[in-house]
């Protein structure tokens, strides 16, 4: 047996695969077989280490050297320098983007310093493919537990006691849904695992997926070990290829091992998980759709009552629980549900995972204690808004959520005070928004958005945002009309209280969120025919300020359609007829003389 | 049953638990809107026209499918509800055809009703407006999507009622559309013409193929001679457009209002169903004698003969070879009567008002031209030709009473009480065990087979033997017994199967109704009419034994065979 003195591993998330992991991979391995390293060091494909933007990225152990954006090329230098040497490659490290220091652990980088990974415990940690790494870090022992030493009703406890709420949307007590399932009675129940994402963006389900397939097969178990459930299922999106995959790998292990199957731990408790996968859309997200898609039916929700937790799948009592959510089961069962609970805040227990997205440094995946302010995450985690531009608003919960101005950014995060704040917590979503961002059109963006994704079963929604979205392109299009905002809002109350699911429900929730904090922008839009963030086209008209400019020229040879004229060192002029407002010139002048 | 005390609009109401705010409401007489909601349909909570407000509840609820609870508080009628109705009705006709006024449905509109009871005089919504191709594939039902309010009526009578699921949703949100497999059209797929869809259907988003302006212009023409049949289930609904009570037997003034319009002779499909049985009747002694081919399953509705082509076209052996009456009075009508009347057939325009819009594609088979013409020229339903006596101007209620021409308005109790399921089966039965007994029936009623169960068995003693019948009607139900026969569950000799729940009563062509009666009020009235006959068994018709004395010689002979028989293809669904 050879002796493995080094592990390099290689981010295999979605993101990093894109950027081309792969290649990497290959070349490490062919650079280690060069220099005679293949049987001491060991390359593992990990899942995702959430820093997405820097990816792929390669982690050395036992150093814990992260190395960003390394390229196939890269490979080379990395074995040689590292591996054969033990010289860190200073250039492959990360740079903070406001002291361009290089650091070399993982720990130290801003980006990771303030987060708590439970959900993502083990992803960029182990090797998803393999049940042996999981288990190696504590996995299965929770399921073991439970199903060997104590009651169903006490798993139930432990989970009300941990005070978890669930992670992808509504922020329900798990351990409450945990005993609904429990008390009612049939003799077939269900657990569904929800994986289909679907926020313009997340990707906190697919990651966990991809890189910790085991936890949610694990906590599934243990769900229906409480409920009393045999069967499980995965509905989880067909564009997840690697999660399919891993997650399919990690069942055939876990039969394979009997950690899935009859008997389990030698009990009398037999549980099996299957996979059923979405055609992605995104009412399928929404519980009672979800099941009405997997019994083979068009994906569109039903009445509640009744609930799954007493007619749900095929009329079985069902419990449903979203990745991230059963992602945390195991810790709580292992750890203890108090030492859970001293994690986050009074209402809101635990950590919450976010995709960072938009106009941030650092996008990517984070998990922070509940409670974390916006701020913390926006500069300290992410690294603060490029181009020293400043931040205008950053909106949470995705299409359903809300948008908080920069006057909220010291709201903690945690289901009470988003919604107190006027937005929610959703899924996970977080995407920031700088000075250059229009609320008008970021709310007509996503209306388009729900309003593609209506199921088309219920009339408020399926005309209703329809409507809402004409009204929003007529306003950016500078056709809006005095009434307007009034005929948004009323429209936004009925489809709110009429709509039939929860995506009706919220979908005007970006339109009142932005009218709540950014109000003037639409009055300007309808009023002075004006958008102030200079993004609705229809309405920008470019003019060079005569006091500015100093004649360089610069507009004039980069205009496209030669709208500008005007004499070296002399003002310009802008021929308004011909410019096409393709803001070319704004973006060249080196004085900030044009406007619009 | 646990009793649930609540309040609606400040009265309390007691109710059993598992039921609805909507029926609670209805109990003490609070009238709540509904669109989607179709009492015989499973409920959907899709249209939110019926939203109320429940004390504690952040948002209304759809009351056609929450079940009411202990102490709860309702409010039908409150601000957030009249706005929440006010709008989701406004963005319904925002996104429907405004030409109310020219429209099938004119004042038989449920979103109309809607708009006038609301009170809404100004749509707020300008925008986008469907804009789809009329389907008229079809010879029996029109689906103009651009009028269709997606309230999924239709697809689930289509799926549940009668199993056949010929149109389904498709694409998502507002670009959500009922359609038919592949969007093809209806005459692509596996519709059936039972035209359940236009019955429920709120608007004019479904409707029976016009045929009215066909007979207008024959009757208009000096040169054709008109001739014109009526189905027993007609005369039980007709005065139902006329302000009638429902239930009210018209033939009378059916007669009548037929003569008035300008037709040459006005016969009866009455006297074609007394033929029917004894070709049927005949077919089924022979059958049971044989032992081969049994059950015998009837073959009177087109829209089950349709069914059984698509979707169990391995029982067709089983079915009756036996036309259907109008088809037996069509060939009839130009081979029969053309001979007695002295007219050249090619000048006869044959007309046959039914309940039903199968009928209209039954007509245009191929095979349906035994005379050597177009055995039925042209197929109206009920509602066609209320609409045709209205535009006559013609004052139905105060009509007086016809008698239909002789010989072919001849009928007797047996041939009108094949307009209710059980009807065909009781009229066969009726001759077939005076036949096969060789003596007087001592009673003629036979109880056992009525009824509006879904699927009914009885067991009847002729001739020394048992013989076992049933009686299914709608197709879901026929789907439900023929699946248990082929299980081995069942074992019948015969069989009566009609395509429409309640039998012709309740087919696609009758009047539309809100009643919830309707199909008993209508059945009863036939049964009335059966009890008034004279005649009441089919081999008693002395038309009919004429018929056979001086034209087709034996029941099942060779002539009769040519004229009065057809057959049947398998027929792919899609």
């Amino acid at each position: 047996m050879s002796i493995i003195r080094s592990h390099v591993l290689v981010c295999g998330g979605t993101g990093c695969f894109s950027s081309g992991c792969k290649k990497v991979q290959a070349e490490l391995h062919a650079a280690l077989e060069r220099h005679g390293l293949a049987n001491e060091v060991r390359v593992v494909e990990s899942g995702c280490f959430g820093f997405c933007k820097m990816g792929p990225i390669v982690m050395v152990y036992p150093e814990g050297a992260f190395y960003c954006q390394v390229m196939p090329e890269d490979a080379e230098e990395l074995v040689k320098e590292h591996l054969l040497k033990g010289r860190v490659v200073e250039r492959l490290l990360y740079k903070e983007p406001v002291t361009e220091e290089s650091v070399a652990l993982f720990n130290d980088i801003g980006f990771y310093k303030k987060q708590h990974r439970v959900a993502l415990r083990n992803c960029g940690k182990i090797n998803p493919e393999s049940i042996e790494e999981y288990i190696a870090h504590d996995g299965y022992q929770a399921l073991a537990r439970a199903v060997t030493r104590m009651t169903p009703e006490e798993v139930i406890e432990e989970v009300k006691r941990s005070g978890l709420r669930g992670r992808g949307g509504g922020g329900f007590p798990v351990g409450r849904k945990w005993e609904f399932a429990r008390v009612s009675k049939d003799s077939i129940k269900y657990v569904v695992c929800n994986a289909d994402e679907g926020d313009p963006g997340a990707f906190m389900d697919r990651s966990i997926l991809e890189g910790d397939p085991h936890s949610v097969i694990e906590a599934m178990a243990i769900a229906g070990y409480a409920i009393g459930a045999s069967q499980g299922f995965v509905y989880v999106r067909a564009e997840y290829p690697i999660a399919v995959e891993r997650l399919s790998i990690a069942i055939k292990q876990a039969r394979e091992t009997g950690l899935l199957g009859k008997n389990i731990f030698g009990t009398d408790f037999s549980f099996d998980v299957g996979i059923r996968l979405g055609a992605g859309a995104f009412v399928c997200g929404e519980e009672t759709a979800l099941m009405t898609s997997i019994e083979g039916h068009r994906g569109t929700p039903r009445p509640r009552p009744p609930y799954p937790a007493v007619k749900g799948l095929w009329g079985k009592p069902t419990l449903i629980n979203n990745v991230e959510t059963l992602a945390n089961i195991p810790v709580i069962l292992l750890h203890g549900p108090d030492h859970f609970a001293s994690i986050g805040t009074e209402g809101s227990k635990g950590t919450k995972v976010f995709a960072l997205a938009g106009n941030i440094n650092n996008t990517g995946l984070v998990e922070v204690p509940m409670g974390t302010t916006l701020r913390e995450i926006v500069y300290d985690i992410g690294g603060g808004i490029p181009g020293g531009k400043a931040f205008k608003a950053c909106q949470t919960g995705g299409p359903s959520g809300g948008c908080l101005p920069a006057e909220l950014l010291d709201t903690p995060v945690d289901y009470d005070s988003l919604i107190a704040a006027g937005s929610m917590m959703g899924s996970g979503g977080l995407i920031v928004m700088d000075e250059d961002t229009c609320m008008v059109d970021v709310a007509r963006f996503f209306l388009e958005f729900t309003q593609d994704e209506s199921c088309g079963k219920c009339v408020p929604c399926r005309e209703g945002t329809k409507r809402m979205l004409e009204i929003l392109e007529r306003i950016t299009k500078g056709q809006g009309e005095e009434g307007d905002i009034q005929l948004l809002e009323e429209l936004a109350e009925v489809i709110s209280k009429a709509s039939l699911c929860g995506l009706g429900q919220t979908a005007p929730n970006p339109v009142l969120a932005t009218l709540r904090f950014f109000r003037h922008e639409y009055e300007a839009h309808i009023r002075d025919r004006r958008c102030p963030a200079g993004v609705c086209q229809a309405l920008l008209s470019y003019h060079i300020v005569a006091e500015k400019c100093k004649g360089c020229g610069l507009c004039k040879k980069v205009c496209p359609v030669e709208a500008i004229s005007g004499e070296l060192r002399q003002p310009h002029m802008i021929d308004k007829d011909k410019c096409i407002k393709c803001g070319a010139c704004v973006a060249k002048c080196p004085f900030k003389a044009i406007s619009r | 049953m646990e009793r649930i005390k609540l309040t609606i609009d400040g009265n309390p109401v007691e109710v059993e638990a598992g039921t609805t705010i909507l029926e609670a409401a209805q109990k003490i007489g609070v009238h709540i809107p509904t669109l989607c909601y179709h009492p015989e349909l499973r409920l959907e909570g899709a249209c939110r026209i019926c939203v109320v407000e429940v004390e504690g509840m952040r948002n209304l609820v759809a009351s056609c499918v929450y079940p009411v609870a202990n102490n709860m508080v309702v409010k039908t009628n409150s601000e957030a509800v009249r706005r929440a109705r006010r709008t989701i009705v406004e963005l319904l006709i925002a996104n429907h055809p405004q030409d109310c006024l020219v429209c099938s449905r004119h004042g038989e509109c449920e979103l109309q009703d809607l708009s006038r009871q609301l009170g809404i005089r100004k749509v707020r919504f300008s925008g986008e407006k469907r804009d789809l191709a009329l389907d008229e594939s079809s010879y029996s039902v029109v689906r103009d999507p651009n009028k269709c309010i997606l309230c999924g009526r239709c697809v689930r009578v289509c799926a549940e009622t009668q199993s056949v699921s010929a149109i389904g949703m498709a694409n998502r949100g507002s670009d959500s559309i009922v359609t038919t497999p592949f969007n093809l059209g209806l005459a692509e797929g596996p519709c059936v013409g039972c035209g359940q869809c236009i019955n429920v259907c709120p608007v004019a988003a479904l409707r029976e193929k016009d045929d009215t302006e066909r007979v207008w212009e024959a009757l208009q023409d000096s040169k054709t001679h008109v001739v014109v049949q009526v189905a027993p289930a007609v005369r039980a609904a007709l005065g139902e457009e006329f302000g009638l009570r429902a239930g009210s037997l018209v033939t009378g003034k059916l007669v009548t209002a037929l003569r008035k319009l300008g037709f040459d002779q006005v016969f009866d499909t009455q006297f074609a169903a007394d033929l029917t049985i004894m070709e049927e009747g005949h077919e089924f002694i022979s059958r049971l004698q044989k032992r081969e081919n049994l059950p015998l399953i009837t073959s009177c509705s087109p829209g089950w003969v349709s069914y059984c082509e698509r979707f169990y076209p391995d029982m067709l052996p089983h079915v009756s070879t036996c036309k259907s009456p109008q088809q037996m009075f069509g060939a009839l009508a130009k081979t029969y009567y053309a001979q007695k009347a002295g007219i050249n057939p090619a000048h006869i325009f044959s007309v046959s008002i039914m309940p039903c819009t199968a009928k209209k594609t039954e007509a245009a088979r191929a095979e349906m031209q035994a005379s050597g013409y177009r055995d039925v020229d042209a197929v109206i339903t009920t509602r066609e030709l209320a609409n045709m006596i209205r535009e006559a101007g013609i004052d139905f209620a105060n009509l007086s009473e016809g008698e239909f021409d002789l010989p072919m308005g001849m009928s007797t109790g047996a041939g009108t009480i094949f307009g209710i399921t059980g009807g065909v089966m009781e009229a066969a039965l009726r001759t077939v065990a005076e036949m096969l007994d060789g003596q007087e029936l001592p009673e003629v009623e036979f109880q056992q087979v009525r009824g509006f169960a879904g699927v009914r068995e009885a067991t009847v003693r002729i001739a020394g033997q048992d013989v076992r019948v049933a009686i299914a009607n709608g197709l879901a139900q026929a789907n439900r017994l023929l699946e248990r026969i082929k299980a081995g569950e069942a074992e019948y000799h015969f069989i009566e199967i009609m395509g429409c729940p309640g039998g012709c009563i309740g087919g696609g062509g009758q009047p539309l109704s809100k009643d919830p009666d309707i199909r008993m009020k209508r059945a009863t009235a036939l049964y009335r009419q059966d009890m008034l006959k004279k005649v009441r068994k089919s081999h008693e018709n002395p038309a009919v034994q004429e018929l056979y004395r001086s034209f087709l010689g034996e029941p099942n002979g060779e002539k009769a065979h040519q004229l009065l028989h057809t057959h049947y293809h398998a027929r792919s669904r899609y």
